[in-house]
């Protein structure tokens, strides 16, 4: 029986189990958790928040699975956020701002740019990938206040705001956009050969070269990937604020996404990765966050529980234990 | 490999970025003192080594660890909890600072011997485990006191405004970050502990199979790095009259950068303390220039340091696939 469930859908076992958790807990701990009014046409309600807040850590954490699939990593994601923010704040707040399509896609343009560098460190010089992301993660924030001149740049820019802010069909845009990160990415990587070639890369790079695979481009995109979707999380988060906050937005942030691709079953390993499980990753970690904030529970906690998570979460997917439940198994059945 | 030729072929490439590392430091240092009226004196000196003293004591835990072939992102938050326990305990518990202390160095110890555990007997990444281990402390941190507390205590005033009479005077920060490296070169050099960490970030098949007691390298490794970091912290409380919880914040990417100028590789298995201590000081030169500079923006280190690291990591990957090629 368990035999026939796809690799996939298993793997979205534990995260699900979690999320059901932390659910069950709003349930009975948290009055009014599950309430969802519509005010003027728009929905409200813990949930709705939870799905929006979790948009530009999905955003990052597709990003991140490609990458940690060949077995590589993204540190500079946060960095890459400041960068997009920046460029997009100083270009509205220019004397004659350009269309804001153009300020958008330039930004986009700086993060695919921040993107090719790490891939072009990691694939054409073989640096390691945690070192490579590392120059960006410390010099990245840099140029961000460099091009910000050290000021927080505050705009008042209806488009750009609507990207946090607004609503379509009563449901806030940020939803959809990282909706539709997950069905891009998801048919790039399902629909053509590449997701096969990201995981034969992450599996055993010597043997895909070998086999003709063109090991070196394929790197090079999924951190041009991580780039452009760090780009997008940086425009929803700079949108959020109305302003441009080179040394604060999307600090630590790349850890919560390698943390949400990690738990969504992603092995760090490299070799294997799962879309579905990294965005519903950054749900369970918004969930959580939501659930402190609206219950009684001091927000002091927060990082301490997600620390708890994290390492339950690992230990239970971890091969030793996974080894160990399946040798159970088997001596049950004897 | 076994041949003497490629024994010594090791050595030089070894000490090639050690000497790299060296040179720019030299360098940097002549330039800044130079440019800069009084900046060779030596007040600018230990000025220098005490305010980076917390930080070089915990990138002396982490070359331990990448030498091992493992990373510990755990470090700064670390300073933060042991600056701010050790303040409530001391000025709102009425504890002594000796014991206080001690009991620092113990919890960081037990901290790291947690992350050593989980990388030794569950096979996880260290990247991962220590990574919930720096939102653990940081979460412990913020739970003990969000509001910074200042330490008041007739010993701790006294400890803290020891000087040992070495040029203008040798605070306490200053004199254990030279000890912690006198003691890690000695760790690193002479004893089983660290030649066995690193036969192990070297290559884990072989030492495995050379008998050598991996798994418990590992945990002491992380240890050490606790050990370290919980020192740091302690430091960090005698430098600032008080503890924080949100002191530290980021440090352990200044902690990885100091080791990897230093002339680590963090795939393991070479590198030297020694060099960690230049790395230190070259990133020491260069936030001090750019203050004394006075109109250069507190940015400009974040970009320097990143090409700093840029460079010296292209350095280090011209000297590794000359050796391969080899």
């Amino acid at each position: 029986m368990l035999r026939k469930v796809p690799p996939g859908v298993a793997k979205l076992i534990w995260p699900l189990l979690a999320l059901g958790v932390v659910l069950l807990y709003d349930v009975f701990y948290v009055p009014g958790f599950f309430h969802i009014e519509v005010r003027d046409g728009h929905l409200y309600g813990s949930l709705v928040d939870i799905l929006k807040n979790a948009a530009p850590f999905a955003l990052l954490a597709l990003g991140m699975t490609l990458v940690l699939a060949t077995k590589g990593v993204d540190l500079s994601v946060g960095a890459v956020m400041a960068v997009s923010g920046a460029v997009a704040a100083v270009l509205v707040t220019r004397q004659n701002p350009p269309p804001i399509g153009v300020a958008f896609g330039l930004a986009l343009l700086a993060a695919l740019v921040c993107g090719v560098w790490n891939g072009a460190l990691v694939a054409l010089l073989d640096i390691q990938p945690i070192v490579a992301t590392l120059i960006l993660m410390v010099a990245g924030r840099g140029i961000a206040q460099l091009l910000a001149d050290g000021q927080i740049i505050t705009f008042e820019n209806k488009t750009f705001a609507f990207l946090d802010g607004g609503f379509l069909l009563g449901i806030p845009v940020p939803i959809f956009i990282a909706l539709a990160a997950l069905l891009i990415v998801g048919a790039l990587t399902r629909m053509t050969a590449l997701g096969l070639f990201i995981e034969a890369v992450g599996d055993n790079p010597t043997a895909s070269r070998y086999a003709g695979v063109p090991t070196w481009l394929v790197k090079m995109m999924v951190y041009a990937v991580c780039g452009v979707c760090a780009g997008v999380a940086g425009l929803i988060a700079t949108s959020s604020i109305k302003g441009a906050d080179a040394s604060n937005v999307g600090l630590t942030y790349e850890l919560d996404a390698i943390l949400a691709t990690v738990i969504g079953g992603t092995s760090l390993n490299g070799g294997r990765f799962f879309l579905m499980g990294s965005v519903l990753g950054a749900v369970l970690l918004q969930t959580l966050t939501t659930t402190i904030q609206t219950s009684n529970i001091k927000p002091e906690y927060n990082l301490v529980v997600k620390a708890v998570v994290i390492v339950v979460v690992c230990v239970l997917q971890s091969e030793v234990v996974r080894r160990k439940l399946a040798g159970l198994r088997r001596g049950g059945a004897q | 490999m076994s041949t003497p030729g490629a024994k010594r072929s090791l050595l030089p490439r070894m000490n090639v970025a050690l000497v790299a590392t060296t040179g720019v430091c030299l360098l940097l240092y002549l330039v800044a003192g130079l440019r800069f009226h009084q900046f060779f004196s030596g007040k600018v000196l230990l000025d220098l080594l005490n305010d980076n003293a917390y930080l070089g004591i915990c990138a002396v835990g982490m070359t331990f660890v990448i030498l091992s072939g493992g990373i510990d992102l755990s470090v700064g938050s670390m300073i933060g909890l042991v600056g701010i326990s050790s303040a409530v305990l001391i000025t709102n518990m009425g504890w002594h600072p000796l014991p206080t202390f001690l009991l620092m160095l113990l919890v960081g110890a037990t901290f790291g011997a947690a992350h050593g555990a989980l990388v030794r007997w569950f096979e996880l990444p260290p990247f991962l485990v220590t990574l919930a281990g720096m939102f653990m402390a940081r979460g412990l941190a913020l739970v003990i006191s969000q509001e910074s507390v200042t330490v008041r205590h007739p010993w701790y005033s006294q400890v803290a405004d020891y000087r040992l009479p070495i040029g203008p005077g040798m605070a306490p920060p200053a004199i254990l970050l030279l000890l912690t490296f006198a003691v890690a070169l000695y760790l690193g050099t002479y004893t089983k502990f660290g030649r066995n960490t690193y036969a192990v970030g070297g290559n884990e098949n072989s030492a495995l199979l050379m008998g050598l007691p991996c798994g418990a390298t590992k945990v002491w490794v992380y240890v050490w790095s606790g050990f370290c970091s919980a020192l740091a912290g302690v430091v960090h409380v005698l430098a600032l009259p008080g503890g924080d919880a949100n002191a530290g914040m980021g440090l352990e990417l200044d902690a990885i950068a100091a080791a990897v100028i230093g002339g680590t590789l963090l795939s393991g298995g070479v590198g030297h303390v020694g060099g960690t201590f230049f790395g230190l000081i070259i990133l020491a030169v260069i936030q001090t220039a750019i203050t004394f500079k006075g109109n250069l923006n507190s940015w400009w280190i974040k970009i320097a340091i990143g090409l700093l690291l840029l460079v010296f990591i292209l350095l280090q990957r011209g000297i590794q696939r000359r050796a391969e090629r080899k």
